[in-house]
């Protein structure tokens, strides 16, 4: 697994709530079942205001922002696991934020979606959607275009987990289970 | 060093003699709670990870309340409940309340201590963030994915980060104009949407000693709106009364209560006595302001119902509130399950009227039938669901930008007492314009 991640970032606000992630009438769809985890990943932030961009085209079932950045407390809210797993569907792989709400925080672990990084400080005034970064994990750091490079808190033992894929591969690759 | 509640419950059911904020531990649940939203991913998530003909790990602690998508046509939901249905009977489940039979109960957070399945001490996991709701009676409960979710089904353990303990000291005795609600939401107010992540939410003080569970419930359901892993209430009698008269399938269980020198991360203190009653206006349970200070802020429906606020104590607040007044806007009234519903309609009120009549002679729409409803939105043809660009006034838990339907809607959470006042007028209105 590499430890580097480039793309275009999608620059969202403080408490951006699980409501918004994806909202209460998509929860009929199984996340476990194939073809409905896909339809999720279409829905991925649709709950946002319409003064946001759409995180995902209308009619297209992949985003183009393969890094979401945040204020504080995302994914506040619900437990729903759907809130991760769309994101992740879409083609998010990293969420980086001030700070996490707990049972998205965890649901990211346990499903390996994706990497949910904290930042020692708000950033997102200082990206514009659209833009292309790069995030290293080993040294963790998000770098702008221009050069200019921001400190991401480490993840310690969440990161392997999220590299093998979830809590059941991790366990499996490090005989905590069986395979 | 002494321990809090919540590490003592952890601790016990980790088999440690101590634990402390910040340990990593496997605890042993008691009880796995799921519904029809999370249920089918969280089998799902068991059979791909543990093979087609997994199993719970103990038929007797997994129970299963469909609540969330009951009463619609969406063919998805009716799936779901029929795969729910199906895994049910595979697993030989006891305690499955499945919809559209007499077992069917309702809210799963209300169900779950009304038929039997919380006591003290016992660690509880549910694939709702409202499960903080059962701290009421001294129990650890939380929320949490269908992956971790599945792991439990399979095995029975989760591992668990031991939580630092917020205390909250509620001082006084509540005025009749003030409800738990109104607590909570100044709580809320007071330390942020984030206030408690990650953290145990403790809640003492001489105002609980007369509060019932009911209320107790709705103090620990909203928890989670502070980012709390857990909201607790050490049993008392009152919780034990409560414990003993449900407990039909004769639960062994221990009660635990914080030492006296148990460290905690901070304490808060609040003159309950003295207390307005509160609400959050959009779009978060933070946004805290008083009623008295709102009045110039229309309202176009009022809801009661929800975990939160659709136990039978929240209806009868709202009738005694509402009786010989008419409301000025659409009122809708959802009981949390079966049993809320019986009462509402044998519960009378001092004049001899039960609460259903109340209600209707009031103007408000007649009792749906019971489930979470409106309170999260859901699919298109739910019961009392915003599709508009009304401002709701609601006895629910959360007021977060379409969370009853619509991104154009507005919610305002209160007690149902404000609510019902609300009702009443068509602005936020403080109770005590009725309530003498």
């Amino acid at each position: 697994m590499s430890d580097i991640i480039k793309g275009k970032v999608f620059v969202v606000g403080d408490n951006i709530d699980t409501d918004q992630i994806i909202p209460a009438n998509y929860l009929t769809l199984v996340p476990t079942v194939p073809e409905e985890y896909e339809e999720l990943g279409s829905y991925a932030l649709i709950g946002l205001p319409d003064s946001y961009d759409k995180y995902v085209k209308e009619g297209e079932m992949k985003t183009e922002y393969a890094i979401v950045i945040a204020g504080k407390n995302f994914g506040c809210g619900s437990s729903r696991e759907h809130a991760p797993i769309s994101l992740g569907a879409a083609g998010c792989k990293a969420v980086i934020a001030q700070s996490f709400a707990r049972i998205f925080f965890r649901n990211c672990i346990a499903t390996g979606e994706l990497y949910p990084v904290e930042t020692p400080d708000c950033i997102t005034e200082k990206f514009t959607t659209g833009e292309e970064v790069t995030i290293d994990l080993a040294s963790n750091t998000i770098t702008k275009a221009d050069g200019s490079v921001y400190d991401l808190r480490d993840m310690g033992d969440v990161k392997p987990v999220i590299d093998d894929g979830g809590i059941f591969e991790h366990a499996r690759k490090t005989g905590m289970i069986a395979k | 060093m002494g321990m809090t509640i919540t590490e003592k419950i952890l601790a016990n059911a980790a088999g440690k003699e101590s634990v402390a904020p910040g340990d990593n531990i496997w605890v042993n649940a008691d009880i796995l709670l799921t519904h029809d939203v999370c249920g089918p991913g969280t089998v799902g998530v068991l059979r791909r990870e543990f093979g087609e003909d997994a199993m719970p790990w103990d038929k007797n602690k997994v129970v299963i309340i469909p609540d969330h998508y009951i009463y619609t046509e969406d063919k998805m939901c009716h799936r779901n409940v029929a795969f729910m249905t199906k895994f049910a009977e595979e697993a030989e489940l006891p305690y499955y309340y499945q919809p559209g039979t007499d077992n069917y109960k309702g809210v799963c957070h209300v169900a779950l201590p009304q038929e039997g399945h919380v006591q003290p001490g016992k660690v509880i996991f549910g694939t709702d963030s409202h499960t903080c709701s059962h701290g009421a009676f001294g129990a650890f409960a939380t929320g949490i994915g269908n992956t971790d979710a599945g792991f439990l089904m399979g095995t029975g353990k989760l591992l668990v980060k031991v939580p630092a303990s917020k205390k909250f000291i509620l001082n006084g005795k509540m005025p009749k104009h003030v409800m738990a609600k109104d607590i909570i939401l100044e709580i809320i107010g007071t330390i942020g949407v984030d206030g408690a992540t990650y953290q145990a939410m403790e809640f003492c003080g001489s105002t609980l000693e007369d509060m019932e569970m009911d209320e107790r419930i709705t103090i620990c359901n909203m928890a989670i709106e502070a980012g709390g892993k857990n909201g607790i209430i050490a049993p008392d009698e009152i919780t034990m009364k409560y414990v003993n008269e449900r407990n039909i399938h004769n639960k062994e269980f221990t009660c635990f209560h914080s030492d006296e020198d148990a460290s905690y991360e901070s304490t808060y203190e609040f003159d309950i006595a003295n207390l307005d009653p509160v609400v959050a206006l959009p779009h978060s349970p933070d946004n805290k302001a008083y009623a008295k200070d709102c009045g110039d802020m229309k309202v176009d429906r009022a809801y009661i119902g929800s975990c939160t606020g659709g136990k039978i104590e929240d209806f009868i607040r709202a009738a005694e509130l509402m009786e010989g007044h008419k409301v000025k806007i659409h009122t809708f009234l959802v009981p949390a399950t079966r049993e809320v519903e019986q009462l509402m309609k044998t519960t009378k009120l001092a004049s001899g009227k039960t609460l259903v009549e109340v209600f209707e002679e009031a103007g408000c729409e007649k009792p749906a039938p019971p489930s979470c409803a409106a309170c999260l939105g859901g699919p298109v043809d739910t019961y009392g669901r915003i599709n508009n660009s009304d401002r709701c006034i609601s006895t629910t838990n959360r007021n977060f930008i379409g969370r009853m339907g619509s991104k154009t809607g507005e919610v305002v959470l209160a007690s149902p007492l404000t609510v019902a006042a609300s009702a009443l007028t068509g602005f936020i209105t403080d109770p005590r314009e009725f309530v003498k």
